[in-house]
């Protein structure tokens, strides 16, 4: 399977990466380069094989629901390019 | 008073136990050698304030018998790790001048059992590389060259900066972590030893995530036995990260020494690859006829899935990754580019904090986890991930301990030399640690010779799941026979 220049830029807009046009052949050409190398996996029979899900055979451990964190708003809008207070800001999202 | 730098981690804990230099001598011996070496660009932030204050620290504890398993020993710590106070930033520009408010569980470990941060190393972007060519602070120096040549190599990545520090003798050893090769690769680039544990034994709590299903941390360092200290403050069990495994730590240390009599050590013949250098499959030869010599038993086995690793890792890696790194929005932390709305706020954002290499395997990702295409790449990934992952299995139901392979398919190379025109000749360096990786083991980098160039070459030894000792106890075998390697200084 390749890529066209239209997937290319469908994947970048699902991945929130903005591309403008003269890079699309290029990031084309490295997609399909690395789209034709994984292409091998097909040759592998997975018939009846189950996906691997845990590398580790273990249980997903579960936390005791409670709180054990918290009060530390300073500290999550520390770093925060805009804020207002406690809050993080963004462009207008709703008219 | 002998350069306090050329110390093994072990010879420097005596030496402090018998007070026959404090901390601050060796801190301060260390960062001096650091300021000497910046061509090396290993450090992308020096802390010296912070160093010395904790090496006092230590000598006082030291002064008072309270002596931890790594009081006052100076260390560098991968920019992967969050360090609370202290700009963490992945080597990305999209973390921007990132202040973690907390410390990584790791380096936490390190800091209750005594050591000393000398500062942050260089990486990869996001650990994304095996060239340490991609970090947004620009290119890793190997401190090993070609002999009678100037041409600066590289590292490995993606501990590129972990590996140049222990090998240039700027820190007593160093953080690292491994998804694909990260922390074998350029150990094996560098002659210093990296062992990637069992998938669980260290909390990936606090470190900047890549592909969350394969990354672990592990240290690099000058000798077996100090990556095994190393190895033991690291580890262990914490709440905060779910794939942590509750299971003691053991004395890793104590593994040193230990008789590998009667040890059965597989050798796969899958990686034996065409083309391979005849060098490598010397070094291949040689290290198995150390193990034989020492009362190891040697088997071929087979590993029929091993070709199929690498390009189920380029597909399992990139879609972890996509999906970890859609936390870099220009909101809550880090770069963001001026947008007239929200979706262009991420897209300029993104475009511009990312690099190259993390844009393109984020849009991989993308695509094989997008409607449609899920289940033809990503699922098939997964279960060819199964199968590499049972012929390590059948492997170790034959009574196999450990399986011996080449760490890497080549000695290192210049800066600039590989995966330009295709990002595929980059990936291939790390062919036969990736597998590792993809069935969640342990495995140690241990250097066991050069090439005819004078460069380093490394073995990799594969265990079981949670036998890190029996790796540590081969490493110590290859090590005693190859003996250790310490480049020249030309910085």
């Amino acid at each position: 399977m390749s890529v066209d220049a239209a997937t290319v830029r469908r994947i970048a807009h699902l991945a929130r990466i903005a591309v403008s046009e003269d890079e699309v052949p290029h990031l084309q050409g490295e997609l399909n380069a690395m789209l034709a190398f994984v292409e091998q996996l097909s040759e592998v029979n997975v018939e009846g094989v189950e996906p691997m899900t845990s590398v580790t055979p273990m249980q997903m451990k579960k936390r005791q629901d409670v709180v054990n964190d918290g009060d530390i708003a300073d500290d999550i809008v520390a770093n925060a390019p805009a804020t207002e207070g406690h809050f993080f800001l963004v462009p207008k999202v709703v008219e | 008073m002998t350069d306090l730098t050329s110390l093994t981690l072990a010879e420097a804990r005596k030496g402090l136990a018998d007070k026959t230099f404090t901390s601050l001598e060796l801190t301060d011996a260390h960062l001096s050698a650091i300021e000497k070496a910046r061509v090396l660009n290993a450090f992308v932030l020096e802390t010296p304030d912070q160093a010395r204050n904790m090496a006092r620290e230590a000598d006082a504890n030291i002064a008072r018998g309270e002596v931890g398993p790594l009081a006052g020993i100076p260390l560098g710590i991968k920019d992967l790790f969050a360090t609370k106070g202290v700009r963490t930033t992945a080597c990305s520009k999209i973390l921007g001048n990132f202040v973690p408010t907390y410390e990584s569980t790791v380096t936490s470990q390190l800091w209750r059992d005594g050591a000393v941060m000398l500062g942050k190393l260089n990486n990869d972007e996001f650990a994304m590389g095996s060239a340490n060519e991609t970090s947004c602070f620009g290119p890793v120096g190997n401190p090993w060259r070609r002999e009678g040549s100037n041409t600066t190599l590289v590292p490995g990545g993606s501990s590129g900066g972990s590996a140049s520090a222990v090998a240039a003798l700027l820190c007593m050893g160093a953080t690292a972590t491994d998804t694909g090769g990260s922390i074998r690769q350029p150990a094996a680039f560098t002659a210093t030893v990296g062992i990637k544990p069992t998938y669980g034994r260290c909390s990936r709590w606090g470190i900047v995530a890549f592909a969350s299903s394969l990354d672990q941390a592990g240290p690099i360092a000058r000798s077996v036995r100090d990556a095994a200290m190393l190895l033991r403050s690291m580890a262990g069990h914490d709440p905060k990260d779910t794939t942590s495994v509750d299971i003691a730590v053991p004395d890793y240390e104590a593994a040193i020494g230990k008789s590998v009599k009667g040890m059965k050590i597989g050798i796969p013949r899958e990686y034996r690859l065409d083309g391979m250098p005849a060098e490598i499959e010397k070094l291949w030869e040689a290290g198995a006829q150390w193990l034989k010599a020492a009362g190891a038993e040697l088997v071929e086995v087979s590993l029929p899935h091993t070709k199929y690793a690498l390009p189920a890792y380029y597909i399992v890696a990139p879609a972890e990754a996509s999906s970890n790194l859609a936390r870099y929005d220009g909101v809550r932390y880090g770069l963001r580019e001026p947008a007239k709305n929200i979706t262009e706020l991420y897209e300029n954002t993104r475009a511009s904090g990312f690099g190259a290499e993390v844009r393109r395997r984020v849009m991989i990702g993308t695509y094989v986890l997008s409607a449609g295409y899920y289940d033809a790449y990503y699922l098939r990934a997964q279960k060819v991930r199964t199968l590499i992952k049972k012929d390590f299995e059948d492997c170790f139901a034959k009574g196999v301990n450990a399986i011996l392979t080449p760490a890497t398919p080549s000695a290192a190379f210049g800066i600039g030399e590989k995966g330009g025109a295709d990002p595929v000749e980059m990936y291939l360096n790390d062919i036969f640690t990736v597998t590792v990786n993809m069935a969640g083991l342990p495995g140690i980098a241990v250097p066991s010779g050069k090439d005819s160039q004078g460069l380093p070459l490394g073995l990799q030894l594969i265990g079981r799941p949670f036998e890190e000792e029996t790796l540590f106890s081969l490493g110590e075998v290859i090590e005693q026979a190859a003996g250790r390697f310490t480049p020249a200084r030309w910085w």
